[in-house]
């Protein structure tokens, strides 16, 4: 004999490792956006820029083309008209490398790779003199006139070398950002689509009220639901953190107590929101919009991906109490910070206070047949 | 604790169900319009009606998942208010069309349902046996066929030796041979223990087959009620006489006709059903009636009523549109 508690958690991480497309969507997926992410937005080596050149032969400008009389040549066809691609490295000490494309084209051509968004800047060699053409509000078209042109006539952008620290230590780069986001976005996905999705799903299928036609307690099916979740969301969030740790060094420099309880209370957080969402509807397409009503709006204001402080001053305060962005900034507080345990009380304090008062009201109106 | 069995409860004179007078709107729907019936220990009954009778939601109000809006439901005297633990481990039920988990396997699936009774592995085994689901018992419910999902549906049903069985529909879509393996689990559980059984169906058969006592149930309300003699003895008769005629009638032609006592005749197809109570009898004195109007009969059929033919003599539609 077996306990009830026991068997219904057992079920659900039988129905987890079973189904290759969960263990796809919530191990592997998380870790292929960190990798991505990482690599895209951290340092490691070059910075690339694009550049249109349209050339006179009529009248060259010999500071360019000295500059890219050592660029490594490649001759590309694209479309119907041929292009000319010089490669050229340029080394700006502290700031790395930059590698410019130059690419030799036609005026024409060279508004098409402006307007397709493949170059920021035109460099054109007009009456013996360069002129560049770009959008002023482009800040990335602005920089890269400053560093070109600055290469170009062979006086570095930067006057003084000795000014600049580059911050590449552990804790400030892009990727020390995104993981502990990307640790809470994963705990509400799981918890969501996990709880919320499969009740629902329950429900469609006349499961939940075959079970609750046993002797079953409600209480016992609630809380292995919870129980379960936390297990594989810890599992989920362990293998991205050791992905993390051993591919970009990440480490947690705060208190792993702290870390425990914060995941706990988001745990309560997303669990009791995860039973509100769930508690009417019986149809399993609805129940993907109700889903993806809560979960979007935190996905996209609470920072997981980019600071949240670029959105305007007054929906600050509002964004800081969603239950996503206590969580990842309190993770994120552990992982660079180095914060500890009392640092985090307030959150983790309010995120399993909401969690119990979203629970409570979903029992409330929970269509249990 | 151990699982409880029929004898802990009832002495033998209190019905298993009591169902008074009860009623239950959906808007402007009346689905159960009224309904009171008693099962006795050991009795088999059939609901039988269309889609939409309201079979369903009076199971589903004896079953405890939905709440009757008046009247009074008592499982062995005992009103579900109250004792709601107690009466889970005297009914098996089975839904109209439940899904189990797709990725757990019958075994899994019994051993879960079997948790919740607190029930050991010698009760599943049993259970496997006697669903004729042994040798599938490691597959994953998903892969089953719609007959051994019925059967694991059944046999989740039977795992707490329910005193009363509630069936809804149990061979809905099922092939003749799948049905015919699902009743002789339920007849076999007649012969060997007192449970009773209350299934709902539109197949007549079934409930002829399974049930000692039949009650027809059409838009919320009780038709009649009772064996499947009972039922055609209150009729006009017990057997009909189908007379078909080769052309076309006059309207005097069809008058005279009509003077044969409870001739129905549906002149578009040119048929005609008389309920008889005893074809031998009765069967001369129509066919006389014919000679004397010169008609030629094209066909004659005379046989034992069914559920069908009762329930289109009622209500004038049939039961299985």
């Amino acid at each position: 004999m077996k306990r009830p508690l026991f068997q219904l958690i057992l079920i659900q991480f039988k129905e987890y490792y079973r189904e290759p497309g969960i263990i796809f969507w919530s191990i592997i997926f998380p870790i292929l956006i960190a990798w991505g992410l990482g690599i895209a937005f951290t340092n490691k080596g070059e910075l690339i820029k694009n550049i249109a050149v349209v050339e006179n032969s009529a009248a060259p400008v010999p500071v360019l083309r000295n500059f890219l009389k050592d660029a490594k040549k490649e001759v590309v066809r694209r479309d119907d008209q041929s292009e000319i691609n010089l490669e050229k490295r340029v080394d700006e000490g502290k700031l790395g490398t930059i590698r410019y494309n130059f690419m030799i084209t036609n005026w024409d051509n060279a508004i098409l790779l402006l307007k397709r968004g493949v170059v920021p800047l035109i460099i054109e060699e007009k009456d013996g003199k360069l002129e560049y053409h770009f959008d002023p509000m482009n800040t990335d078209a602005q920089l890269t006139y400053l560093q070109v042109s600055g290469a170009i006539t062979n006086s570095r952008l930067v006057e003084n070398p000795a000014d600049i620290i580059p911050l590449t230590k552990k804790g400030t780069r892009y990727i020390d950002f995104l993981i502990p986001g990307l640790i809470a976005m994963g705990l509400m996905m799981s918890t969501m689509w996990g709880i919320s999705y499969s009740l629902i799903e329950k429900r469609a299928k006349k499961l939940l009220r075959r079970m609750l036609a046993t002797p079953m307690k409600k209480s016992s099916f609630l809380i292995s639901q919870f129980l379960a979740r936390i297990v594989l969301t810890t599992m989920e969030a362990f293998l991205l953190y050791l992905f993390a740790h051993y591919y970009f060094g990440i480490t947690i420099e705060g208190s792993l107590v702290g870390l425990a309880l914060i995941f706990f209370a988001g745990m309560i957080a997303f669990t009791g929101i995860a039973i509100f969402v769930s508690a009417r509807t019986s149809k399993t397409e609805i129940g993907n919009g109700l889903i993806n009503a809560v979960v979007m709006p935190m996905m996209i204001l609470s920072g997981i991906f980019f600071s949240y402080h670029n959105f305007p001053k007054a929906v600050i305060p509002i964004i800081q109490v969603l239950p996503l962005t206590m969580l990842a900034d309190g993770i994120r507080s552990i992982f660079i910070e180095g914060a500890g345990l009392h640092e985090l009380a307030v959150e983790i304090v309010t995120l399993s206070g909401v969690g119990i008062v979203f629970f409570l009201a979903g029992l409330r109106i929970y269509r249990w047949y | 604790m151990t699982a409880k069995t029929t004898s802990d409860f009832s002495p033998a004179d209190v019905p298993d169900v009591q169902v008074k007078e009860v009623r239950k709107y959906f808007k402007d729907v009346k689905a159960v319009d009224g309904i009171s019936l008693q099962i006795k220990s050991g009795e088999f009954v059939a609901l039988l009606g269309p889609n939409g009778a309201g079979k369903t939601t009076l199971v589903e109000m004896i079953e405890g998942i939905q709440k009757p809006d008046s009247g009074e439901i008592l499982i062995q005297g005992k009103s579900w208010r109250g004792h709601e633990d107690e009466l889970r481990y005297i009914l098996g039920i089975s839904l109209q069309e439940t899904f189990f988990f797709d990725k757990l396997t019958v075994l899994e699936t019994l051993n879960l349902f079997a948790s919740f009774y607190r029930l050991g592995t010698e009760r599943i085994e049993y259970i496997l046996d006697l669903i004729h689901l042994g040798e599938k018992k490691d597959v994953y419910v998903v892969h089953l066929s719609g007959g051994q999902k019925q059967k694991l549906a059944l046999g989740i049903a039977l795992l707490n030796k329910a005193k009363i069985l509630l069936l809804d529909e149990p061979t809905t879509g099922l092939d003749p041979s799948a049905r015919r393996e699902i009743w002789n689990i339920l007849m076999k559980l007649k012969h060997e223990t007192q449970t009773s059984l209350i299934l709902t169906s539109h197949y007549m058969e079934e409930a002829e087959f399974l049930c000692d006592r039949i009650i027809i149930v059409d838009k919320g309300k009780i038709l009649a009620s009772g064996t499947m003699d009972d039922l055609l003895a209150a009729h006009n008769g017990s057997h009909l006489i189908e007379i078909s005629i080769e052309k076309k009638l006059s309207p005097e032609e069809y008058l005279k006709l009509k003077a044969i006592q409870n001739l129905q005749w549906d002149e578009r197809s040119g048929k005609g059903v008389i309920p008889v109570r005893n074809t031998a009898k009765d069967l001369p004195v129509i066919l006389d009636k014919i000679k004397q109007q010169h008609l030629t009969l094209k066909s004659l059929e005379c046989r034992r009523m069914t559920l069908d033919d009762l329930f289109i003599s009622m209500t004038g539609r049939h039961l299985n549109p």
